[in-house]
């Protein structure tokens, strides 16, 4: 039977596994919505803004581990699609985004509201589609989610020309698809991976450094496992928080510029360094020349690229990092006698870790007159469920939900960590509360990334999305603030956010509660009041205006020299 | 280091501007590239030279096999290839200097393509170290116009790109 290509759109949506979209309606997918009217195999949620949907559909698979699906109108419809896009690039999110287009005809001519948003968002796509003919819609439908989940996951643009959409042709969904130009390497090299369980048995002071790659894969049993069995310690990054239980001994937490005293001194001092799914960020390494001088590297990364592109590497291992640590762990498995002598050897390093714990904990003065957010953070974790899923936006609120939350599941935390998009925290948590309505959701932000994308509180009420908002409120662009306080002798150029806005009143309007806490003692109750509360609610916390993230590495400077106390 | 990198990749549109892209955007230099299509018709062959040390080379050969639209990166090390490069050189050619650029042309095994009263268009083809000896010849004589392809190149020996 023929379909027109709206319909065959859906219908490769709904064979791709998809049950979730987001998206905005406009004049050149008009008809692509008009199918959707009467599909019912698929949820549309209507976000307040172009750039929400797609934090949506990327906050949707971060916490699935599915691809997410974002529809946008052409020309400015697209155009706001954008920051979402280059969000997800940076963190490797799955996405497919699916923009109208002018018909073919007019591609080129400024039509109205045309764009070119393939060359737009060439540099933060993984790949790139335009559909100029029906017949290649099912196929390059396919290929754009194969593309998108595989290898190193990322963000893939179909550009859908309004005329495709009303063209009809016989509609069948290929198997399979074959790029001849796209063949990740998903097996790592299994002398590599003999090689490198040899290189760690010979190492006296190991850290094992684990990135976002460890969770995009599904690799943190593995990981546990092994870390477990080498009793060898365990650094995260931000995108890899969760892929390792933080309650575990063997954690160090953090590291980087807002990392632990002892993860970062760890990775100073180590000798041997195994990177799993990690890409060696600049706020991770500090100082490339004095980042883990003593170390010999063993990096695991499913991306070529990534190894090699900012540390020299000693053993590169290219593949997926799942199958790469279960592959570990049987070659460990297979000489149990030594590895026991290992971690017995390790006893001396250890000792060293937990005395750099010991010496500078990760804490925080408590205050009884006025709300410190590390506290506020610390409550939200207590009165919390345990797989609960934390969104973030970006700044203070987020090195403080890393350093405090403690996260030991994969996939609860969501946050902009490569391109560090305020506004990101609110419509995420709605994405991934839209693909688990039962567990709780929550997203901590500042009251400056909130207002970016505040306007999504009507989403989570249309759509009965009970998201509980945490406002850390003091009244600045806290992060900037304290750069500027610590060098730039505290010349608060533009950070203050004069304006206090009554954000109790702002969630009534959208009809979502709301509530406050201004002193320490509120924020228990207010807290167990929120979660207790069905539907979404916001609750602002009055925190500690000038509250600084430490410890901290100022950039550029070595890891081993942080500010603990200014 | 100055590097020829072959790059085979799908004959469609939007694929230079991929390649172009990613250099600009990496901040990696191109001191020339050709394009054109292959003897299969779905293939298109790009050469490109460029320089960077030896960790920016290896990622320059990782970011291009990355592109989805790239089938094959060959980076040519000294003497596996060879190369070839050609230009059009529109020179003056009056009274003393027509037999002088004549005799140049000559030494070069380059061709005039092209003769006015008061010019010649000289087609010279050879590495491009041969282009830029005839380029320093004919300069003082009047250079007026000058268009160079930018080498292509083919690996030696017998074996094609696919082995």
């Amino acid at each position: 039977m023929k379909l027109n290509g709206a319909r065959i759109l859906l219908e490769c949506l709904k064979l791709e596994g998809v049950d979730t979209v987001f998206g905005y309606p406009g004049g050149t997918v008009i008809n692509l919505y008009d199918e959707l009217f009467s599909f019912k195999d698929i949820r549309h949620i209507l976000p307040r803004h172009e750039q929400a949907g797609v934090h949506a559909a990327d906050g949707y698979a971060r916490a699935t581990g599915k691809v997410g699906v974002a529809i946008a109108t052409s020309g400015p419809g697209a155009t706001n699609t954008i920051t979402g896009i280059a969000t997800a690039y940076m963190d490797s999110i799955p996405l497919v985004i699916i923009t109208g287009q002018v018909p073919t005809g007019l591609i080129g001519n400024d039509a109205f509201q045309e764009v070119d948003i393939i060359g737009i968002t060439r540099p933060c796509t993984k790949h790139s589609f335009l559909v100029k003919d029906v017949k290649d819609l099912a196929t390059i439908v396919k290929k754009a989610f194969y593309i998108a989940r595989s290898g190193r996951p990322g963000p893939v643009l179909i550009d859908f020309p309004k005329d495709v959409q009303i063209a009809m042709t016989e509609f069948a969904y290929p198997e399979s698809v074959d790029i001849r130009g796209y063949k990740p390497t998903v097996e790592g090299h299994p002398r590599q991976i003999e090689k490198a369980v040899t290189m760690i048995l010979a190492s006296k002071k190991p850290v094992i450094y684990v990135g976002g790659g460890v969770v995009l894969a599904n690799g943190a049993d593995d990981l546990t496992a092994l870390a477990r069995k080498l009793g060898a310690p365990v650094t995260t990054t931000l995108m890899g928080l969760g892929s390792f239980p933080e309650n575990d001994p063997l954690s160090l937490g953090l590291l980087g510029m807002h990392g632990t005293y002892c993860a970062n001194m760890a990775v100073t001092n180590c000798d041997l360094l195994l990177a799993v799914g990690a890409r060696f960020d600049d706020r991770v390494t500090g100082k490339i020349a004095t980042f883990a001088p003593d170390a010999k590297i063993i990096h695991v990364d499913v991306d070529p690229t990534s190894i090699k592109k900012n540390v020299r590497v000693d053993l590169p291992i290219v593949g997926d990092v799942k199958g790469v640590l279960a592959r570990m762990l049987k070659v460990v498995g297979e000489q149990a006698a030594r590895v026991n002598d290992f971690v017995k050897d390790l006893a001396p390093w250890r000792d060293e870790i937990e005395d750099w714990r010991s010496k500078y904990p990760i804490s925080y003065k408590q205050s009884t007159s006025v709300i410190k957010p590390q506290f506020v953070i610390q409550k939200l974790r207590e009165l919390s469920d345990p797989d609960a899923i934390v969104a973030t936006d970006v700044g203070q609120h987020q090195m403080w939900t890393a350093q405090f939350f403690q996260f030991n599941k994969p996939r609860t935390l969501l946050s902009s960590g490569g391109l560090g998009t305020m506004g990101y925290g609110l419509p995420a948590a709605m994405g991934a509360q839209a693909a688990f309505p039962k567990r709780q959701v929550m997203v901590i932000c500042g009251d400056g990334g909130f207002q970016m994308n505040m306007q999504e509180i009507a989403t989570l009420v249309q759509n009965r999305l009970p998201v509980k908002i945490a406002i850390l409120n003091n009244n600045f662009l806290g992060m900037v603030r304290q750069w500027q306080e610590l060098f730039f002798d505290k010349r608060y150029s533009q950070t203050c956010m004069e304006l206090p806005i009554d954000f109790v009143k702002l969630a009534e309007a959208f009809g979502a509660k709301g509530l406050r806490a201004t002193k320490p003692g509120d924020v228990e109750t207010v807290i167990k009041e929120g979660f207790a509360t069905p539907g979404p609610v916001l609750m602002e916390f009055k925190i500690a205006r000038e509250e600084k993230v430490l410890p901290m590495v100022p950039a550029g400077a070595s890891l081993n020299e942080m500010v603990l106390n200014a | 280091m100055q590097h020829t990198i072959t790059v085979l990749v799908e004959n469609e549109f939007g694929v230079l501007s991929r390649v172009a892209g990613l250099f600009s955007g990496r901040g990696f230099n191109i001191d020339s590239l050709s394009v054109a299509p292959t003897n299969e018709e779905t293939l298109s062959r790009m050469t490109i030279v460029t320089r960077g040390d030896e960790q920016i080379l290896e990622q320059i050969s990782k970011q291009l096999n990355k592109l989805i639209d790239v089938i094959k990166v060959i980076d040519f090390t000294d003497g596996s290839a060879i190369e070839r490069e050609m230009a059009l050189i529109k020179v003056s050619a009056e009274d003393d200097s027509r037999a002088e650029v004549l005799r140049i042309v000559d030494i070069f095994r380059a061709k005039i393509v092209d003769v006015t009263p008061k010019s010649y268009t000289i087609e010279a083809t050879g590495v491009p170290a041969k282009i830029d000896a005839i380029l320093e010849l004919i300069r003082p004589l009047g250079l007026k116009e000058l268009v160079r392809t930018g080498p292509v190149a083919i690996g030696r020996g017998a074996k094609g790109w696919k082995g």
